[in-house]
C-alpha cells in the first residue's frame, strides 16, 4: 500500500486539454473518488497514475517514488477498465490468474488456484470460472475485471467506473463489498464514477473534476454541504439543488455579490397557507413511495422539494416556502459567503 | 469497415427459398470450377494414348483402364532400348519398370520432380513465413505507435502493388544477375516476400486495429512488458488474421509462374515451370503433366482445409468477433 501524489500534472491530446495542472495527494489507505461529467478527464487522470499516459507536465509519485518515467508494469498498480478488459481468448479462470502468472510476479500454481477461488467466491462468479470470457453477461464481465484487480495486492488500486454495468441490487452489494475489502486491506484507491451514491458512500474524499481541472476536493460531507461553486453544488444531490434568482427572495439576507441562491430540496420548509414570506403553488407531485417530490411554482420558477407522503398537500395548493441553509453564488458561479 | 459488415451479420436468417437458390448456385459454380480439376485427376491415371484419344475417354474402368504410368513417368527418366537388350534384362522388379519396358524403355533414374517440388515447398513456405512475420511486426507498429509519416508510408507500401509485379521483371532480372541471386532459393524467397509483404501489412493492420488497445494496456498493468503483452494477448487474438494472410501469401508464392520461369532454371526451379515441360515420346506427356499437377495441388489443399475455419472468419475481415 502506498500514497499517490500527482504534482501539477497536465495532459493534452492534440487540441484537447484533457487534464490541466492537476495536483492531488491520496494518502496511504485512503479511498478517493473522482466525480465529474463525461469527458472531464477522469479516465485520463487514472491512466496517468497507471503509466498508460505520460504527462506533458508535472510528476507522478507512488509511495514517495517518482514513477513519471516508469512503465506500467514497474508501478505495481491495478486498473479496472471502463470497458473491454477481459482477454477474450482466455477462460475466466485464466483471466483472473493472468496477473499472477506475469513474469514479474511468478506465483506457484496452487497459490494461484487459491487466490482465484477466493476472489471468485467474493464476486460470486465461482460457477463461471471455466467459461470463455466472451460467454459472460456484461455484469459478469465487469465482476471478473474487478476480480483481476483484487487477485493481487498492489500498491494502488485504480478503478474506472467498475460498477457501471451492474444492476442496482448487485451494484449496492458490491459497493459495500468493495468498501469492506478496501478497509480490510488498508488499500489506497483512486476510483472514478458518475454515480453520486457510490461517491458519497465509498469515498474518504471526493474530488470533483470539470473540464480537466480539479474543482474541489474534500470529504463527501464538505463537498455536499460546502460546495466551492455552482458546478460542484449541482453535481451532488438527487433531485438536484434548486438554483433560484436572488430576486425571488427579496427579504432574505444575502451577501452583496450573490446572484443565485442554491437550496437543496431537503432545506426547503413547505407549509400550507400563505403565511410565509414567499408563496407558491403546487404544480405536480412525484410519488416515489417513501417520499414525494413536490414541484412548486414560485413566480414561474420551478422549485423541487422533498416532503413526507403524509403531508397532505395536493396539486394546486398554495404553500409558503422558506429556506434553511441557503448557499449563495456570484454571477460567475463562484460561492460567496 | 467492421461496423458496416458486422451489422450485415445480424440480419434475420434467410428464408428456405433463398437458401435453396443459394445452394443451387453454389453447387453449379462448384461443378464448373471442379470439372478442370476432375479432368486433370482423370488424365493422370490414363495411359498416354488414352489421354489424347478422340472421342475422349471419360469414365474409368468403362472407357479406359486406370494406369499409374503417368506417375511413373513423372518420377522417373527413361531411355529407349532395343528389343534385344530388353530381352536380355532380368525380370522387372517394380510395376513402373514393367510399364516402362512395355513401351520399349528402361528406367534410368529419378526425374527432377521431387527436387522441384521441394524447392516449391521451401520457397513458398519460407516466403510466407517471412511475409507474415514482417507483416505482423510492421502492422503492429503502424497500428499502435506514432510512426512519422505513417499514412505516406502505408500508401507507399500499398503502391508496390499498383502494377503487376511482372512489370518490373527486367530490372529484377538484371539486378538478380548482378547480385548472384538468380536461380537461388534465397532469391525467390526474397522476391515473393517483397511482393507479399505489402498485402500482409495491409491485411494484418486491419486485424490488429480491431483488437482494442485496452487488452495490451491491461496486460502491461498486470506486469507484462509490451513485447510479452504482444505475444500473450495480441498474437492469440490476431491468429485468424494471421492465418488468413498466410493462406493468401502461400497461394501466391505456390502458384507463381512468370518469375519462376524467368529467374529459375536449375537448382532453385520450382514445380510450376517444371511441370508443363515434361516431355514424353513424341511430345507432351499429358498423364505425367496431369500427375505432377495433381500432386502439386495437395499441399495447398491440406493447408487450406486444416485452416479453413480461420479462413472463413478471416476473410470477413474480423466482422465476426469471437
Ligand atoms: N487517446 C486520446 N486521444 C485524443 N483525445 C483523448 C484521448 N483520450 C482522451 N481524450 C480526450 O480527453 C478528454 C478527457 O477524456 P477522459 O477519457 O479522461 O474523460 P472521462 O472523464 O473519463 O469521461 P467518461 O466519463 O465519459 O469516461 C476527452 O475530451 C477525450 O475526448
Ligand atoms: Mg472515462
Amino acid at each position: 500500500m502506498a500514497e499517490i501524489t500527482l504534482a501539477q500534472v497536465s495532459k493534452r491530446f492534440g487540441p484537447v486539454q484533457a487534464v490541466t495542472d492537476l495536483s492531488l495527494t491520496i494518502a496511504n489507505g485512503e479511498f478517493v473518488v473522482l466525480l465529474g461529467p463525461t469527458g472531464a478527464g477522469k479516465t485520463t487522470s487514472l491512466r496517468l497514475v497507471a503509466g498508460l499516459e505520460t504527462p506533458d507536465d508535472g510528476r507522478v509519485f507512488i509511495g514517495g517514488v517518482d514513477v513519471t518515467g516508469l512503465p506500467p508494469a514497474a508501478r505495481d498498480v491495478t486498473f479496472v477498465f471502463q470497458q473491454y478488459s477481459l482477454y477474450p481468448h482466455l477462460s475466466v479462470f485464466d483471466n483472473l490468474a493472468f496477473p499472477l502468472r506475469s513474469p514479474t510476479r511468478r506465483t506457484p500454481e496452487d497459490e494461484i488456484r487459491r487466490a482465484v477461488g477466493e476472489v471468485a467466491r467474493l464476486l460470486r462468479i465461482e460457477d463461471k470460472l471455466q467459461n470463455r470470457a466472451t460467454q459472460l453477461s456484461g455484469g459478469q464481465m465487469q465482476r471478473v475485471a474487478i476480480g483481476r484487480a483484487l487477485v493481487r495486492r498492489p500498491a494502488v488500486y485504480l478503478m474506472d467506473e467498475p460498477l457501471s454495468s451492474l444492476d442496482a441490487k448487485l451494484r449496492s452489494e458490491l459497493r459495500i463489498e468493495l468498501k469492506h475489502i478496501q478497509q480490510d486491506l488498508g488499500a489506497t484507491m483512486l476510483y472514478v464514477t458518475h454515480d453520486q451514491t457510490e461517491a458519497m458512500t465509498l469515498a474518504t474524499r471526493i474530488g470533483v473534476i470539470n473540464r480537466g481541472r480539479l474543482v474541489q476536493i474534500g470529504t463527501p460531507r464538505s463537498i455536499y454541504e460546502d460546495p466551492a461553486d455552482i458546478y460542484v453544488a449541482t453535481r451532488l444531490g438527487s433531485p438536484g439543488i434548486n438554483l433560484l434568482p436572488r430576486a425571488l427572495f427579496p427579504t432574505l439576507e444575502a451577501p452583496a455579490a450573490a446572484a443565485t441562491i442554491g437550496v437543496r430540496t431537503e432545506h426547503l420548509a413547505i407549509a400550507k397557507g400563505q403565511n410565509g414570506a414567499v408563496t407558491g403553488k403546487v404544480d405536480w407531485i412525484e410519488r416515489l413511495g417513501d417520499q414525494n417530490h413536490l414541484h412548486i411554482d414560485v413566480n414561474r420558477q420551478q422549485i423541487v422539494s422533498l416532503v413526507d407522503p403524509d403531508e397532505g398537500l395536493g396539486v394546486g395548493d398554495e404553500v409558503a416556502v422558506s429556506l434553511h441553509k441557503p448557499l449563495f453564488f456570484a454571477a460567475d458561479g463562484q460561492r460567496v459567503r | 469497415m467492421s461496423g458496416a459488415l458486422s451489422t450485415a451479420h445480424s440480419v434475420v436468417a434467410p428464408s428456405g427459398r433463398v437458401k435453396l437458390l443459394a445452394g443451387a448456385i453454389v453447387v453449379l459454380y462448384a461443378l464448373v470450377a471442379l470439372v478442370p480439376l476432375l479432368w486433370i485427376g482423370l488424365t493422370s491415371i490414363k495411359t498416354p494414348p488414352d489421354s489424347i484419344s478422340y472421342p475422349p475417354k471419360v469414365v474409368p474402368f468403362v472407357h479406359f483402364e486406370p494406369s499409374i504410368e503417368g506417375y511413373c513417368n513423372l518420377f522417373n527418366t527413361r531411355s529407349r532400348q532395343t528389343a534385344d537388350y530388353l530381352a536380355s534384362l532380368p525380370p522387372a522388379n517394380s510395376a513402373c519398370e514393367e510399364i516402362t519396358r512395355s513401351r520399349s524403355m528402361v528406367v534410368v533414374g529419378p526425374s527432377n520432380y521431387v527436387p522441384r517440388f521441394l524447392n516449391s515447398l521451401i520457397i513458398a513456405f519460407g516466403s510466407t513465413l517471412l511475409s507474415v512475420g514482417l507483416g505482423t511486426c510492421a502492422a503492429y507498429a503502424f497500428s499502435r505507435f506514432k510512426v512519422p509519416m505513417k499514412d505516406d508510408l502505408l500508401f507507399f507500401i500499398l503502391s508496390t502493388r499498383m502494377m503487376p509485379p511482372i512489370a518490373v521483371a527486367i530490372p529484377i532480372f538484371l539486378m538478380y544477375r548482378e547480385l548472384g541471386l538468380s536461380d537461388t532459393r534465397l532469391g525467390m524467397i526474397l522476391l515473393y516476400t517483397s511482393v507479399n509483404v505489402s498485402l500482409a501489412v495491409w491485411l494484418l493492420k486491419g486485424f490488429i486495429d480491431e483488437i482494442p488497445r485496452e487488452y495490451e494496456e491491461a496486460a502491461m498493468i498486470d506486469g507484462y512488458t509490451r513485447l510479452q503483452a504482444f505475444r500473450k494477448v495480441v498474437l492469440p487474438q490476431a491468429t485468424t488474421g494471421i492465418v488468413a494472410t498466410a493462406i493468401f501469401c502461400l497461394i501466391f508464392a505456390w502458384n507463381e509462374y512468370a518469375f519462376a520461369v524467368l529467374l529459375t532454371s536449375g537448382t532453385a526451379q520450382t514445380a510450376p515451370p517444371f511441370i508443363p515441360i515434361i516431355i514424353g515420346e513424341g511430345g507432351q506427356d499429358w498423364p505425367a503433366v496431369a500427375a505432377g499437377t495433381t500432386l502439386f495441388l495437395i499441399p495447398i489443399l491440406i493447408f487450406t482445409v486444416l485452416l479453413r475455419k480461420h479462413l472463413l472468419r478471416g476473410i470477413t475481415f474480423g466482422a465476426v468477433r469471437k
